[in-house]
This record gives C-alpha cells, structure tokens and sequence, in this order.
C-alpha cells in the first residue's frame, strides 16, 4: 500500500466533490494573511507512517527565505502540539487541537481480507472491491492530510502562536526534529496528570465563577461538549450506515449484471439496464455518505476537540482563579499571623496577575471561537445542503431517465 | 366420425374395458390437471366405446345411474352393484366406478379390486389406457360433476366444460404435431401414479379433459399411419369433426349436474321413469336428461335443457345460480365449434384473447389475529372479484388461514407437478415470524411480518389463478368459493413448500446420481442450465438485497439518532441563528429517517419479496424438469425390460418350450404397449415442460419489469422527497450569521 499524491490533494481521484477540494473545507474560516501562509502540499504514505510536506510562505523576517518546504510527521505535528500547551504563556489561548492519528488499520484490515476472498470472487468482483477500498484508504488519506493542515493554519492565523519559535521551527528546520513517540513512562505520567486533571476540572468547575461570561461559558461549553460529542458519534454511524447501504447497491449492481448477461432475451437486457442505473445511483449514494462525512462529520470531530481545547482553556483559568483565591486566603492568614506576609503577597499577585492575563485573552479567544464556530457550520451546513441537493437531483434525473427508458420497452 | 373411430378402435383393442375402467378414474384426475396436451391422449377412448356400443344414449344414461346412486346411496351398494354388473357390460363398470369415485367414498377399495382383475388378463396393460381413456370420455365428467355438486358447488363444473374447451383447443392444436409424433396415448403415467394420492376433488377436471381429448386423438389416428405428419388441413377436419361430440358432451354436462342439484322430485323424473323404468326415481332424473342430451347432438337441444332447468330453478334454492350457467354452457359449445373451425393459428389467438380478457381479481386484506397463545392464527380475507362464468357470483369473499394456502398447494402440486406443470408455490412458514405474532406483541417487526405475508399469499394466489390450467382445478374455485373450507392437515409441521423442498432437494441429488439422461433434446438442457444459473444469481441477489434492507433500516434508525442528536446540539447552541439552523437540520433528519425506512419497505416488499417468490418458482420449475426426467427414465426402464422379455422369448423358442412361449409372447405385447405408452408420457411430459416453462418466462419477465419499475418508481419519490427537504433547510443554513 504505497499511494502518492503527486500534485497534491487537488488533483486527487474524482470521488470527493469538486466543491471540498481545499483541505480547509473541514473548518473554518481563518483570516489569512499572506505574511504567513502554510499548506500541506504532498504527503506520502508509507507503510506505518504518513509523510507530510508542509509548504509555507511568507514575508516574515523571522525565515530565511520567502517560500519553503519541509518533511513532517505526525508525531512531529504531536510535538508541536504539546509544546503549545505545556507553555505557560500560551495558557490564556485555546490551542488548537492536535489532529488525530492517521488510522488506515481498518482500511489495511479490509484490504488484507479481500486478499484473502480472491478465490471466492470473480475477477470483475474483486477488481471492483479492490478499486472501492482503494477510495476508501485515500478518502482516508486525504482526510488525515486535511487534518494536519488545518492544525497548522490555525497556529499559523493565531495572533500570539504565529510567533511561536517552535512553530517556526517546526516550519523551517530542514531535518528531522527527531522528536520520538512517548515512552511508557511518560504515557502514564500523562494518563495520570489527566485523571487528577479530571479531578481537579470537576473540582474547579464547581467553583462558581465571579465573572458572568465566564460561568456562562463554562456551563455552555460543558453541555455543548457532550452534545457535539454525541452528534458526532452518531453521525458517523449514520454514515457508516449509508455506506453500507451504498455498498448493498453495488453488489447488487453487479449481481444484476451477471442475471443479465446471461442470455440477450429481453428481461435480460432490463436486468443490465436496471445494473447500469445501480451501479451510477450506487455511486451517487456513496457521494452522498462521503459527502456528509466531510460536511458534517468532520466538522462535528472537529468541534468536538475545538470545544475540548476551549475547555481546557476554561480549566486553566478555573485553576488560576482558585490558585487566585487560594492566595489572597494565605495572604489573609499571612497577615492575621504577620508572618511570610511579604511572600504571601508576591504569591498572592503573581496568581492574580496570571489570572487576570488568562481572562483577558480567554475572554476573547472564547469570542473568536464563537465567531468561527458560526462561521464554519454556516459554511458545512450550507454546503452539505447543496451536496445533497445537486446529489438527490442528480440520482433523481437517472431514475427518471432510467425510467423512461424502461417503460419505453414495455 | 365414424371412420375416425374405427380407425381408433382397430388400433387399440377396446375389449378389456370393464378391467380397464377401474384404474381409469385416477388416471383421468391427472390428465385433467395436464393442459391440452393430455387431453389429446384421452380422446380416442369415448370414441371407441360409443362406437362399440353403437347406443350412446343408453350408455350414457345407464352411466348417469350409477352415477347418482354412488352419490346418494352408500358406497357399499355402488360397489357391489357395480362390480357384478361391469363384467357384463363394459359400459357400465366405466361409469360405477367414476361414480364410487366422485362420491368421495372409500376410493381404494374399488381400485384395488380392479387392480387384481386387471393383473389376472394378460392383456390388461394395454387395455388399461384406452379404457381408462374412454372412461374419462363424457360419461365420467357427467358422474363426475354430480359428484362435485354434491359438495354444495353445483355451478363450477358445468362452466368448466366449455372454458377448457376454449382454452385447451387451442392449446392442443399448438401441441398436435408432438402429439402426432407419439403414436400411442400416454395413458401409462396414470398406472405409475398411486391413485390413492389423489383425494376426490380432481374428478371434475376429467370432463375437460375429454372434450380436448377429443380434439386430439383425431390427429393422432389419422397421422399415425401416414407416419404421424402433422397437415394442417386434416387437423381442422378432424376438429370440426371432433367438435360436434365436444359440445354435446359439454351441454350433457351441464345440464346433468344441474339436474342433480334438483330435488329428486322434479317433472323430470317421471320423464326420466319412462325412459328407465328400473331407474330409481333420484337416478332417473339425471339419466333422463342425459339421454335427451346425448341422443340429440344439435346446439338448439341444450337450449331447450336450459329452459328446463329454469323451469325448475324456482323451486331449488340455488336455482338462480345454476340458471346463469347452465345458459354459459350452452353458449360454449357455439364458441368452441367457431373456434375450432379456423386454423390452429386462429385458434391460438383466440386462447391469447380469452387470456387478455380473463378477468378474476383476488385480493387478500384484513389478516387478523384468530385465537388466543400459540394456538392463535391468522386469517385473511380472500376477495374475488371477477366475470369469469364459472364461478357462482361476480364477487364473493371467503376466510382462510395460512396453512389453507399450503393446502391448496398440495393438492395442486400432488395432481399436476407429475405431469409438467410448474405449480406456483405459497410463501413458507415462519416459526419465528409467526410465534412472534401468537405471543402478541404488537411491534412493527410482527406488524410487518403479516403485511409481507399477506402480499406473499396475495401473489401466490394470483399466480395460481392467472395459470389457465390450474384456474380450472376444482380444488382452486373451492378454495375461492367454498366458505367452510375443511381444515388442511399435514401442514402443521412442516410448511408444504419447505417439505417439498426437501423433498425435491433429495430426490435431486438422487436422481442425479443414477439418472444419466443423454438429452435428446438440447433444448431442455439448455434451459435447465440456464434456471440453474438463474437460481443460483438469483439467491445471491436476494442475500443483497436483503443486506440493503438491513443497512437501509439500520441508517433508518441511527439517522433518527443523529436527528436527536442534533437538537439537543442546536439546543444547546447559544447563537440564535446557529441553533435555529441545528434544529431545522435535525427536522430533516427526521424526515429522512421515515423516508429511509419507507425505501427499506419498499425494497423489501418491491425487490426482496419479488426474488423470494422467483426462488421459490424457480425450485417448481426444477421440479418440472425433474418430473419429465422420471417419465424418461420410467420410458428407458421400461425399454430394457422390452428388451429382456424379447431375449426371453428368443430363449423359449430356441429351448423349444411352447408352453411358456405364449405367455412371453404376451408378456412382449404388454411391455410394447408400455414401451409406447411411456414414451407418449415423456413426450406429453416434455411438451408439457416446454410450454410450461416459455409460459413461466413470459410471467417472469412481466413480472420483474413491472416490480421493478414499481421499485424504481419507489426510489424516484424518495429522492424528490430528498429535494424538498433540502431546498426547505438551505435557507435556513444561508441564514446563520
């Protein structure tokens, strides 16, 4: 399994529609601005990892030159990622989500067993099985790529990550970062600063909030969080679901054919008409579930981390306002006990400045987050609708055509 | 005629009669089933006998008799009656047993006496078919139809007569030159057949049977000499010919069984005194009007008939009914004689007509709940709607029960499958579906259980119906008409259609294993290929579809989960337009879950149920197949032994042992007969399939075209369903701002 996008994503197989050409269908509506300029411009896929070419432009003075490409890896994207987070000056900001792990194992697992069903099907069977599976490994090739590229427009529009050394050099740097996957070791360490992550966001989110806006977002980021989680899980077995029903209609396509090749008497010559109109409906259908995986789905999966990271920006401040509190208590103690009143005062206004600098930009990174939220589903939905439109009058012509002839033989 | 007769009698040898006419009941129940083709083999026999006999009114008369007492009196008396009597006069043994038959009485006794008397001649094979031929002829119909009145459906059998006669000449012209080619009728297949299998019902056919047969022994003695071409021109002559019989038959018939119905009491019966004065006065009445019938041959006579039956309808209660037939049947005769006289081409058109303008609507509706736990069932309501002449009303409705349905289809499978015929199969039981229903939860997956199979049994009857030979069988104008159907038995179990499967998948394997068939005829290899790979595409197509209807329903179901989804997602949305977007998003969701759920029904009742039933039809095409490699191979088997007994023969006279000699002489003249006979049955078998199967392809095709353009149809409403909802939401999305 070895598949090459040449000249890019925009010139991929014609099984997506034209309309979602751009990796960016999946989100969102970044301001851009040609200072800086990022894309993924090829990626390769090897046998256990995704090679990305990232392409970026730009008159920044920071690069050496104005244009120039680089070899990146998930891992890599992972790393910058984390870097984001882990720095305490970028905890006012909803970092963008990483993207998810390139997962083609179910592609692979499915293509593994059809090589094994090769005896059991007939050469058109399997040739046409063969073709639908390798659509479906670039589908999800293509749609990992766009993933990856929408993390880094989105570092690349954000006003303050823009400047991010690590980002430029995750940019610029011609060689490999040699960033490596985390051990066991630090996996759990990571596994149980989530838990008392967990813990202590349950813990923080029950502290009621002196700011309106805040504890407003913070129950509305809540909710919607679980909603939008449920949504998307929900919409990809809708979707799974119509590409079964897609699949169904193809074999019976195929199956019509064999019925009609039979013998030339006339039920037979219905027989391949009707495997002819299937097989384009089929195909129709199929559109109509890839379609509704990058409108909706993606767009759902990508709320669903969007919204993860802004509560976790919400945690933060959450954490610095009880850290705040938690210091102006010592500082009280301090004083009533006129002792260390000096450090609980320093303490006491380092958590109130870090408090306040978070609820500054969080209030307007959680502004902006609304805004391209509404942006984007206007976008997908208007979109989606469209695909369907064009896709629902498109099987209605060949039916009705179909049909025409159909009758007309009658 | 005359000459025809003698031709025939001098051919076959009609002295054994009286053995003869015993087995001659079972094997005229399954000629009747046969279409043309049988018939023609019959045709020589009534013939011959009235020739004998030189006296067809006595006969007739004498026939009706025993008829009648078979009816009223009990069985014993028949039998005894009968018995001594047959040796005397051939003729009336004929007519004693058809008539012990019809009464439904203990069937196998009288066939088993026969039996030992038939094995005590040597000649008795040979014999045995034209007899038995003979026997079908007019006076068995008449016996027979009586006998059928007396299960309340007077009207039926008299309006058989002359449908058969239109629908079966043409047949039988079509069939002629096959029938040519076969020198000798195919009378054997009966002998092979246990009677016993066969139940009462199928006596009626037997009237239809002659009347065809007629048309057909005519070709079949006139070209067997001259090398059995089939001219078209003597063929016409020979009908004309043939005709005048033809109709006297069928008005004799109708008029009979009306008779019958009367009160015993009628005017006629002192008429009928005068004439048989040893007659009973029940007796007399019928076998007065018969003998009026048959001794005048003339059209206008039945008119007369008519009148009198309208005379005496006031008095009967069914009067009324039976008035409107007797009228059809007298009206047939003139439409056959027309019919006949044209080219068989004409002929042939005509039967297309008659087909086009064939009108008998059945519908199956109100299915409902009988009864209480796992003894509950359900019962349909089977509408028929129709002009057909032979049934009593133009509407009328009747209750019955699934296994009902499965037992129509034994007993329409029992009497035709032997000869050829594809016999539509009912839909099968389902333990699982059914329980369901029994335990009474009032889901939609049981809801839609009993819809598919109401469809199913809808289709299955119409098929049955809409076949020309099977719409005649008594069996079928009961199941329509008769409102206390008895209760079928030996369906419980098993569901006729999986038992026969079963059945037929055993015997297949079986017969495949020792049956090495050299074709003759490319034709039916071909074919059987063919309906082979068929099936075979066909299931793989129906485990398709089915899997669509199951991802069809499951994206039903996670279309509407996501439709919720939605609106608790626009629920929660804080930005009014993006809400309002979201919620009008998750109301087309839930259009689209009803809509993908109305196209799963669709492609389930329009697509999957339309395969299932062709599996199923082509599991009886096979069964044809396989029913017409028997009477081969019953043919090939009887050729060998031929051909053991003329060696033994060639033994004896070389040994020189005289005694013995004449005795394998016979033994050779029996298996000759039999040889040819056999023969005739895999030709007529053969002939039979072929029609059989071009007829089942029309059906297919038109079937499948029309289901299938339904199906896409079903799918173009969606996808416009699909349209409207779009275009309503995408609005709203271009609203969000």
């Amino acid at each position: 399994m070895h598949v090459v996008l040449c000249q890019g994503l925009d010139d991929g197989p014609d099984f997506l529609s034209e309309e979602d050409r751009g990796p960016r269908a999946v989100n969102v509506d970044l301001q851009t601005d040609a200072t800086l300029q990022v894309d993924i411009s090829d990626a390769l896929s090897e046998r256990d990892k995704v090679k990305f070419t990232v392409h970026t432009k730009s008159t920044l003075p920071n690069f050496k030159q104005n244009e120039f490409s680089v070899v990146r890896q998930h891992e890599e994207f992972i790393w910058l990622h984390d870097s984001f987070v882990e720095n305490e000056e970028y905890a006012g900001y909803i970092i963008p989500p990483a993207p998810p792990r390139p997962d083609f194992d179910a592609s692979r697992e499915k293509l593994q067993k059809l090589g094994e069903g090769e005896g059991s099907m007939t050469k058109e069977e399997f040739t046409k099985m063969k073709q639908e599976l390798e659509a479906e490994y670039l589908a999800i090739f293509k749609k990992t790529v766009a993933m990856h590229e929408v993390f880094l427009c989105r570092v690349a529009a954000h006003p303050v990550l823009r400047k991010d050394l690590n980002f430029h050099v995750f940019l610029e740097y011609n060689q490999d970062l040699s960033v490596r996957g985390k051990n066991k070791r630090e996996k759990m360490e990571d596994f149980f600063k989530n838990v008392v992550k967990s813990a202590d966001g349950v813990l923080v989110a029950g502290v009621k909030d002196v700011d309106d806006f805040f504890e407003h977002e913070k129950t509305f980021l809540l909710e919607y969080h679980n909603r939008v989680k449920d949504a998307s899980a929900k919409s990809d077995r809708m979707i799974r679901s119509h590409k079964s029903a897609a699949d169904d209609i193809n074999r019976i396509a195929s199956t019509l054919y064999t019925l009609g090749t039979q013998d030339s008497t006339d039920v037979c010559k219905f027989f391949l008409k009707v495997s002819e109109l299937f097989e384009k409906t089929r195909k129709i259908e199929a559109r109509v579930a890839a379609d509704e995986d990058l409108k909706l789905a993606d767009l759902l999966k990508y709320y669903l981390r969007e919204s993860q990271a802004a509560k976790d920006l919400l945690y933060r401040r959450g954490r610095a306002l009880v850290d705040y509190e938690n210091a102006n208590k010592a500082l009280d103690r301090a004083r009533a006990k006129n002792k260390d009143v000096l450090q609980a005062e320093t303490s006491q206004q380092v958590c109130c400045q870090k408090f306040e600098k978070i609820s500054e930009s969080a209030k307007q990174e959680l502004i902006d987050f609304k805004t391209r939220r509404v942006a984007a589903f206007r976008k997908n939905l208007v979109e989606l609708a469209e695909l369907e439109l064009k896709h629902a009058k498109g099987n209605l012509q060949l039916l009705q055509s179909c049909l025409g002839v159909l009758k007309g033989d009658t | 005629m005359a000459l025809l007769y003698m031709a025939t009698s001098s051919e076959r040898s009609p002295p054994p009669f009286p053995e003869d006419l015993e087995p001659e009941p079972d094997e005229v129940g399954d000629q009747d089933s046969d279409d043309g083709e049988d018939i023609f083999l019959g045709a020589d026999n009534p013939l011959e006998i009235k020739m004998d006999h030189s006296l067809p009114a006595s006969d007739i008369a004498s026939s009706t008799k025993p008829l009648s007492e078979a009816s009223s009196a009990p069985v014993m008396d028949i039998l005894s009656e009968p018995a001594s009597e047959a040796f005397s006069a051939p003729m009336m043994n004929l007519l004693m047993e058809p008539a012990s038959e019809t009464s439904s009485a203990p069937m196998v006794d009288l066939l088993m006496e026969p039996a030992s008397e038939t094995s005590s001649a040597p000649m008795m094979n040979l014999f045995m078919e034209p007899a038995s031929e003979a026997s079908s002829g007019p006076m068995v119909d008449l016996l027979m139809d009586p006998a059928s009145d007396d299960l309340k459906e007077p009207p039926k059998p008299d309006i058989n007569p002359l449908a058969d006669i239109i629908n079966d000449a043409p047949l039988s012209e079509v069939k002629t030159p096959v029938a040519a080619m076969t020198q000798e009728p195919p009378s054997d297949l009966f002998d092979d057949e246990p009677s016993e299998l066969f139940a009462e019902p199928r006596q009626s056919n037997t009237a239809k049977q002659q009347q065809t047969s007629i048309f057909d022994e005519p070709d079949e003695d006139l070209f067997s000499e001259p090398l059995g071409e089939a001219l078209k021109k003597p063929q016409n002559d020979v009908f004309k010919e043939a005709l005048a019989p033809v109709a006297k038959a069928s008005n004799v018939c109708g008029p009979l069984s009306d008779n019958y119905n009367e009160d015993p009491t009628d005017i006629f019966t002192e008429e009928a005194i005068t004439t048989l004065p040893s007659a009973v006065s029940t007796v007399s009445v019928n076998s007065k009007t018969n003998g009026v019938h048959s001794d005048e041959e003339e059209p206008d006579i039945f008119a007369e008939a008519t009148v009198e039956l309208s005379l005496d309808s006031p008095r009967n209660d069914r009067k009324k009914k039976e008035a409107a037939k007797p009228s059809a049947s007298a009206s047939a005769p003139s439409v056959s004689a027309s019919a006949s006289k044209p080219q068989p081409k004409t002929l042939e058109e005509l039967d297309e007509e008659i087909e086009d303008k064939f009108e008998l609507n059945i519908s199956i509706t109100n299915p409902e709940k009988v009864g209480d736990g796992m003894n509950a069932y359900m019962a349909y309501k089977v509408s028929t709607q129709t002009t057909l002449p032979m049934f009593r009303s133009k509407t009328f409705t009747v209750r019955r029960r699934f296994s009902d349905f499965l037992g129509l289809y034994e007993k329409l499978s029992d009497k035709h499958t032997l000869n050829g015929y594809i016999v539509p199969p009912p839909p099968e039981k389902s333990i699982m579906g059914m329980t369901k229903v029994k335990v009474g939860k009032e889901d939609n997956s049981s809801a839609e259980f009993v819809e598919r199979r109401r469809a199913a049994l809808e289709r299955y009857l119409q098929r049955v119906v809409f076949h020309p030979s099977l719409l005649q069988d008594p069996d079928v104008r009961e199941f329509l008409e008769r409102d206390d159907m008895p209760r079928a038995h030996n369906t419980q179990a098993l569901s006729g259609a999986g038992f026969l499967k079963m059945i037929n998948r055993a015997t297949d394997s079986l017969s495949k294993m020792t049956i090495k068939m050299n074709e003759s005829d490319v034709w039916f290899e071909e074919k059987l290929q063919e309906v082979e790979a068929e099936d075979q595409q066909l299931r793989k197509l129906h485990i398709m579809v089915d899997s669509l209807v199951g991802h069809r329903k499951e994206l039903s179901v996670n279309t509407g989960g996501f439709a919720k989804s939605v609106a608790m997602l626009g629920s929660s949305e804080d930005n009014t337009a993006l809400s309002r977007a979201l919620s009008q998003l998750a109301e087309v969701e839930d259009k689209m879950e009803q809509l993908h759920q109305e196209q799963a029904a669709s492609d389930s009742f329009c697509f999957a149920e339309l395969l299932a039933d062709y599996i199923r039809l082509l599991g009886s095409v096979r069964a044809s197949f396989d029913q017409r490699m028997k009477t081969w191979q019953r043919w090939q088997d009887a050729q060998n032994m031929l051909q053991k007994k003329r060696e033994t023969e060639a033994k004896l006279l070389w040994a020189n042992k005289p005694d013995k000699l004449q005795q394998a002489k016979d033994d050779i003249t029996e298996w000759e007969a039999k040889v040819t006979q056999y023969e005739r049955d895999f030709d007529r078998v053969s002939a039979t399939v072929r029609k059989e199967v071009l007829r089942f392809e029309k059906e297919k095709a038109r079937d499948f075209k029309k289901q299938i353009i339904k199906y896409l149809e079903s799918l173009l409403q969606s996808q416009q369903q699909l349209i409207k909802y779009w275009e309503a939401f995408l609005p709203e999305a271009k609203a969000i701002a």
